[in-house]
């Protein structure tokens, strides 16, 4: 792992952003790492667009703002349009490519697309699609292990919506499965 | 036992909790909602009392009352919601009442706006009500330091019969961390209540008055010499602060809160390019540390003020500085928050940062 990860994740209101962050910052403490999160907190609303900063880091963790993210999850167009200027050399951007069918050009990071739309879709229910992404993501970047996430994700969701437990694992294996046919890896 | 990751506000809330509150009366405002949004959930249950008001300046007034009663009570806001507390905190300093009042500043002047913000500093210290009154007041930078404080707070507040003010920007309030509650809380050994108003059971015959009206100027003159005999006592033993690379530091930044943070990226960023640089981090702005700024090297190029404002904390800068060495200023205001690269180039560029 990098001494710190800062992570930018963006999409509309209800896609599951803030969670998606939420989720990793939970994990880097259940890790005993640093997690910081933080939302962009205006009068925003659903279908609005939203976006949070999370870092994950294994020191103590200065500045909560950072100029430049190493990771951009991108669930719309207008957030990867938005927050790709600001993404370091050897960043990486993820992106929702049911939603973002262009081809992205001039592109210096390593790019990958995951149809976490669709893909959620086919297990049943759309809600799940950011944890498609989330697995895409965790595939990609080896930042916590299944055990972890699975914790964290049986423990957001309660006695209320256990039921929903098994349905978010399928979707995360989704979304290493795909990722991993792509055959993309980031170092 | 275990960290956890909690929202900055709703920290704040447990903390409270955890720190000793009987009871918590308040108006809604962002960006602090969730504070009481938790006591709401919470207080009931541990047999406290919770109250949203119809206002807040009936909720300054009944924490005045509950405080008057000996009770370990608390009120939060944010800036205009703390403005329109002033006339009540000075009533409650006034009548030497501990209470805990929580800031969480957003964007000023007037409505302004939701993010985050230090823009209160003269409110904070310098006060908005009438009169010659202090409160304590801490800065903390993080959830973890928010967390310690608040746990502290009642303790402080019941030390030295006076409103304890902490002051966090949105940012704080709003961010999640990972964090620790079980940090030990400093022993202090409390004075009984015997002005409480709570009735003449312990105390027959006599009468406990909560009260800031002395028609007497004489009286009042007495008054004001032992709330200053007080707050001469609060500097001596309260004033905190951190010092960060002060060994050798060409430049000083001074700088509280979210924007302390910022900075500690931005020193960082600095020595790597071979500048080194050091900071005052005020814990307290009043008493406001003004002994840290004689650790300063006297070979330092100048002290750089940053703040989320226009510049209000400066004021404090200058005077403790003294005319030792020459004051910047760096400052984004209206709820814009710098990124680190922001603070390493007024470094760079301090000539043009220069005030006085």
């Amino acid at each position: 792992m990098n001494s710190a990860n800062n992570i930018k994740v963006a999409g509309f209101g209800g896609q599951g952003v803030m969670m998606f962050g939420q989720i990793l910052a939970y994990s880097a403490t259940k890790e005993e790492l640093f997690g910081l999160w933080f939302p962009s907190y205006g009068p925003e609303t659903r279908g609005g667009t939203a976006n949070c900063s999370v870092i994950v880091s294994n020191k103590q963790i200065n500045s909560p703002v950072f100029k430049n993210a190493d990771h951009l999850i991108a669930f719309n167009a207008p957030s990867l349009e938005k927050f790709r200027r600001n993404l370091a050399s050897d960043g990486l951007i993820l992106y929702n490519s049911s939603l973002i069918k262009e081809k992205i050009e001039e592109c210096d990071q390593l790019c990958v697309g995951v149809p976490i739309n669709d893909i959620a879709l086919e297990l049943g229910n759309v809600k799940v699609a950011n944890m498609v992404m989330m697995g895409a993501y965790l595939e990609l970047t080896n930042l916590f292990g299944d055990v972890t996430i699975h914790a964290i994700i049986k423990k957001i969701l309660g006695e209320k919506k256990a039921h929903l437990v098994d349905l978010n694992k399928q979707a995360l294996a989704a979304g290493k499965d795909f990722v991993k046919k792509l055959g993309v890896q980031y170092a | 036992m275990a960290k956890i990751l909690m929202k900055g506000n709703e920290a704040i809330a447990l903390a409270a909790i955890k720190g000793g509150i009987d009871a918590f009366y308040g108006y809604p405002i962002t960006p602090q909602n969730e504070i009481p949004e938790y006591l709401s959930k919470h207080m009931l249950d541990l047999g406290r009392v919770f109250l949203q008001s119809e206002s807040e300046v009936s909720a300054i007034n009944m924490v005045y009352g509950a405080a008057g009663a000996g009770k370990r009570v608390m009120t939060s806001s944010s800036s205009p919601g703390i403005a329109l507390k002033q006339e009540g905190i000075s009533y409650i300093a006034a009548a030497e009442l501990p209470c805990v009042i929580v800031s969480v500043m957003r964007g000023g002047p007037g409505l302004g706006s939701i993010q985050p913000s230090q823009g209160d500093y003269y409110q904070a210290t310098r006060g908005g009500g009438n009169g010659d009154y202090q409160l304590i007041v801490y800065a903390p930078e993080s959830i973890q330091e928010t967390i310690d404080i608040m746990k502290d707070s009642f303790n402080i507040a019941d030390y030295y019969r006076n409103p304890v003010l902490v002051l966090v920007d949105g940012l704080i309030g709003q961010m999640m961390e990972s964090v620790d509650f079980d940090k030990p809380v400093k022993e202090r050994e409390l004075p009984e209540k015997d002005w409480a108003t709570n009735g003449t059971i312990n105390h027959p015959g006599r009468r406990n008055v909560a009260n800031s009206l002395h028609l007497d100027p004489y009286g009042l003159e007495q008054h004001n010499i032992h709330l200053q005999k007080k707050y001469n006592l609060i500097k001596e033993n309260e004033t905190a602060f951190e010092l960060v690379n002060m060994k050798d530091a060409e430049y000083v930044i001074v700088a509280y809160g979210t924007m302390a943070r910022i900075c500690r990226s931005a020193i960082e960023m600095l020595n790597e390019k071979g500048i080194k640089v050091g900071m005052i981090r005020p814990i307290t702005l009043w008493p406001f540390p003004e002994a840290a700024f004689d650790e300063i090297s006297e070979k330092a190029k100048g002290i750089l003020c940053c703040e989320l404002s226009m510049g209000q904390m400066i004021d404090d800068v200058l005077i403790a500085n003294n005319g030792r060495h020459k004051v910047g200023f760096f400052g984004r205001s209206g709820g814009v928050l710098p990124d680190p690269e922001e603070i390493v180039d007024a470094i760079v560029n301090f000539k043009d940062k220069v005030v006085k």
